[in-house]
C-alpha cells in the first residue's frame, strides 16, 4: 500500500466521518462546524486529486463564504446550545433503510460499469481554464459564464429585496 | 495517484450524496436542510473533477461544470438564508411545519 493510496483513505474516512456527524448531531451549531470539517476534507480530496485549482476555489467558496454564511443565519435565527428536536425513530428508520437502498443500487451500477480510462496526461492549468472560459468557439464557455455572471447578480438584488424591511414602523421585529 | 480505480472515489462521492439525502430526510430545521444539500452538490462536484480527471483527461468540462456549480451554490445559499430570516422574522421559527400555512 503505497502513501498515496493510505492518504486517499484517511481523507474518505474523514469527509464521510464529519458528514454522517453533520447530519446527525442535535446541536445545529455543531452541525454547521463538522459541515465545515467535511468541506475542508473534500478540498483535501482536490488537492490528492492534482486539480488545486479547484481546491482553491472550494476553500474560498465554501469554506470562506457558505459555511460563515449559515453560521451566521444560525446566530440570527437560533438561541445557542438549544437542541434540536431528534427525529422520530419511524422517521430516521425509513429514512435509513431508503438511503442504503438508493445507495447499493447506485452503487451496484458504478460497480458493475465498465470504465475506460482515458490515456492522455491530464493537463489542466488557470491559463488554459480562463482561455476556455472566455472563448466564443465551439468548446468555449462564453455563454454560460454570462449566464452565470447575470444569475449572481439578480441573486443579490433578490436577497436585498427579500430581506429588505417592508414597513419602516414595523422595526420592533 | 493511478492506484486508485475510479470506482473507489464514485464510492466516496454516492455515499456522501445519500448521506445528504439522509438528512433533508430526517432534518425539519431549514438551515439544516440547507447543509445537507451542500453536501448533495459536493457529492456532484467530486464527481465531475473524477470524471473529467480519469475518463476524459484531454478536456476540461468537468472542471467547468464544477466551477460553475460552485457558484450557483454560492448563489442559492444566499438566497435561501434571505428567505429563512424574512421566514424567521414573521414566524418567530425556521422549522418547515411552521411554514406549512404557505401551502393554503
Amino acid at each position: 500500500m503505497t502513501a498515496s493510496q493510505i492518504i486517499f483513505y484517511i481523507l474518505a474516512a474523514f469527509i464521510l466521518g464529519t458528514a454522517i456527524l453533520s447530519v446527525t448531531t442535535t446541536k445545529i451549531f455543531r452541525s454547521a462546524i463538522w459541515l465545515l470539517f467535511s468541506l475542508i476534507g473534500i478540498a483535501g480530496l482536490y488537492f490528492w486529486l492534482e486539480v488545486e485549482f479547484i481546491a482553491a476555489v472550494q476553500i474560498v467558496v465554501y469554506v470562506g463564504g457558505i459555511v460563515v454564511l449559515i453560521i451566521f443565519s444560525i446566530f440570527l435565527t437560533q438561541q445557542s446550545g438549544k437542541e434540536m428536536l431528534k427525529p422520530s425513530m419511524m422517521r430516521s428508520i425509513a429514512s435509513i433503510l431508503a438511503v442504503l437502498f438508493g445507495f447499493a443500487f447506485t452503487y451496484f451500477l458504478i460497480y458493475k460499469n465498465d470504465f475506460q480510462a482515458g490515456d492522455k496526461p491530464f493537463d489542466w492549468s488557470v491559463n488554459k481554464i480562463g482561455t476556455q472560459m472566455l472563448e466564443t468557439g465551439e468548446n468555449g464557455y462564453a455563454l454560460p459564464f454570462e449566464v452565470v455572471s447575470i444569475l449572481l447578480l439578480a441573486a443579490m438584488v433578490g436577497c436585498i429585496v427579500i430581506a429588505i424591511k417592508s414597513k419602516p414602523e414595523e422595526n420592533n421585529g | 495517484m493511478a492506484d486508485i480505480p475510479i470506482s473507489h472515489i464514485l464510492f466516496v462521492s454516492t455515499a456522501l450524496f445519500f448521506i445528504g439525502m439522509y438528512g433533508l430526510f430526517t432534518r425539519r430545521n431549514m438551515i439544516t436542510m440547507l447543509m445537507s444539500i451542500e453536501l448533495i452538490l459536493n457529492s456532484v462536484n467530486i464527481n465531475f473533477v473524477v470524471f473529467n480527471k480519469y475518463l476524459y483527461p484531454d478536456r476540461l468540462d468537468g472542471i467547468f461544470f464544477t466551477i460553475f456549480i460552485i457558484t450557483i451554490a454560492a448563489a442559492e445559499a444566499a438566497v435561501a438564508i434571505a428567505i429563512i430570516i424574512n421566514l424567521y422574522r414573521s414566524h418567530r421559527s425556521i422549522d418547515v411545519e411552521s411554514a406549512e400555512e404557505m401551502k393554503y
